[in-house]
């Protein structure tokens, strides 16, 4: 089956749909505000960061907001990508040959559908990162209502919070990395939408040939 | 006593040097509390509400001559009652004045994300800066002895300040001075140590109190709030004071190995990251390797 619909003028091709783009970004800011708050509480060396935005009090007053407005974000994104985002024979395969994808060597790499093993890790962590953020995040919210015999909760989430945190950071900077100045063309596609025929030819060998055709595809 | 007391030398969330860090050895101040001499008339709760000036709210009737359950943001200073029953079958009325220890290695402070909201000061005195706190509750997390206590309206934690503006001018704290029995004194931690030694010997040598003891919990560096039990190897029958209290191993993996492990994973990231880009650089070149008509070149 092929998606010509989704091939623009100047030969690009659609690759995330307004929807998808708006989505992004509601995650994105709230993500960022999180992190940089996060950080601020996270060690007395960043906590200027909670300075520069406002305040300690206001940090602490809205992170938890910002944090259900991420979760609604993530929740999307989940009814959107989850199907797109199970792992397939092909993805064990990219993930083999991670270390072709890390020297640059694309052409060696077995060929990406829409998202690739990467983007999909990326995508499972910040769903289950935010998930345990969540969780953890209820019981730091709510701290002082927590009764005395039940304090464990309080234990186990002042660990996990930062735990979650750390793991997504991580992903985070490879994410900005590989989006702003790894992948060029990758950044563009989450403002304008699209991407020129090579980068999905280069990058998402499946995917371009889901779009045009197969027999398309060989030429 | 005197205002070099109040000389800071720890502070929460803190960045950099500390004013008070090493500068001079102050004589450290202590509450000790002789819970054998108590008789539960809870003049101290009074007077610490009174010197504080702290509005007074309803109280809960559980059944016990206990005022509340637990300590509040504006009553720091709490009476726990407990009726207990000994192997013989006699009864003993257990009272024990419940506030904040000033522990010498606060959980509070060690937990707290905020710069400059909890201090201890040169004479050991645990305080809690209002307008420095952000209301996050990981003080209350920290604390071993369930004292820190959240006002929802201000968003600011309150706690016993062992009267630190009394002790700064000489005087002794409020609870101390309104005591009718005398079972509460204050002075140096030595002197306060030394007294309590003495009544318990005198409790187990004269009183038959064979336990008898004095509770100055080490995990925590001690306190500076002491007591004298009846039966210093359970504790917890005094209204649930923890017989080794700790700050929580949570909180310490978190403050410690976990938060030098992360600084190191961030920072290590972020250089992987940059001498990555500079080994292998972009995957393509845009203006190179791809054009926008779409053909690789």
């Amino acid at each position: 089956m092929t998606h010509p619909e989704q091939i623009v003028p100047h030969g690009h091709v659609l690759r995330y749909t307004l929807r998808e783009r708006l989505i992004h970004w509601l995650a994105a800011g709230s993500y960022i505000y999180l992190m940089l708050t996060g950080l601020a509480f996270w060690s007395p060396w960043c906590f200027w960061l909670a300075i520069v935005l406002g305040g300690g009090q206001i940090s602490r007053m809205l992170h938890p907001w910002m944090g259900l407005v991420f979760t609604g974000s993530v929740i999307y994104m989940y009814m959107m990508w989850s199907k797109q985002m199970r792992f397939e024979q092909v993805d064990h395969e990219w993930w083999k040959s991670l270390q072709h994808y890390i020297r640059n060597e694309d052409d060696k790499m077995p060929p990406a559908g829409r998202y690739n093993a990467g983007q999909k890790m990326l995508f499972w962590s910040f769903f289950l990162g935010g998930l345990l953020l969540l969780l953890s995040g209820m019981v730091l919210w709510f701290t002082e209502s927590i009764p005395w015999n039940l304090r464990w909760l309080r234990y186990t989430a002042v660990i996990v919070h930062p735990i979650a945190a750390l793991i997504t950071i991580g992903n985070f900077m490879i994410h900005i990395y590989m989006g702003v100045f790894a992948e060029r063309g990758a950044f563009g596609s989450v403002i304008r939408g699209d991407v020129s025929m090579a980068f999905a030819k280069r990058y998402h060998p499946g995917w371009y040939k889901e779009i045009v055709g197969e027999s398309e595809a060989r030429k | 006593m005197s205002q070099a007391t109040l000389r800071i030398q720890k502070i929460s969330g803190h960045a950099g040097s500390i004013p008070g860090e090493d500068t001079q050895r102050e004589p450290l101040v202590c509450k000790l509390v002789d819970t054998t001499t108590c008789i539960g008339c809870k003049a101290c709760e009074v007077a610490c509400v009174e010197w504080n000036d702290m509005p007074f709210s309803p109280t809960v009737f559980d059944n016990t001559y206990q005022t509340m359950p637990e300590t509040r943001w504006n009553y720091w200073n709490l009476i726990l009652f407990n009726e207990h029953e000994r192997e013989d079958g006699t009864l003993q009325w257990l009272m024990r004045k419940h506030q904040c220890m000033h522990c010498a290695e606060p959980g509070c402070l060690e937990a707290c994300p905020a710069d400059g909201a909890i201090v201890q000061y040169a004479n050991g005195i645990v305080d809690f800066q209002q307008a420095n706190c952000i209301g996050c509750g990981y003080c209350i997390t920290g604390c071993p002895f369930n004292i820190p206590k959240l006002n929802s309206v201000t968003k600011r934690v309150y706690k016993c300040s062992l009267c630190a503006d009394r002790v700064s001018e000489g005087l002794e704290p409020a609870c101390i001075k309104s005591c009718p029995t005398g079972c509460l004194h204050f002075g140096t931690k030595d002197d306060m140590k030394d007294l309590a030694d003495r009544r318990a010997k005198q409790l187990r040598e004269q009183y038959g109190f064979a336990q008898a003891g004095v509770y100055d919990p080490p995990g925590i560096g001690g306190t500076g709030v002491i007591y004298v039990l009846h039966d210093a190897t359970k504790p917890e029958l005094y209204g649930g004071l923890p017989s080794n209290p700790n700050i929580p191993l949570s909180v310490k993996l978190w403050k410690h190995p976990l938060k030098w492990l992360g600084n190191l994973a961030l920072v290590g990231g972020l250089v992987g990251l940059f001498v990555h880009f500079l080994r292998y650089g972009p995957k393509a070149r845009e203006d190179v390797d791809i054009n926008p008509a779409g053909e690789k070149q």
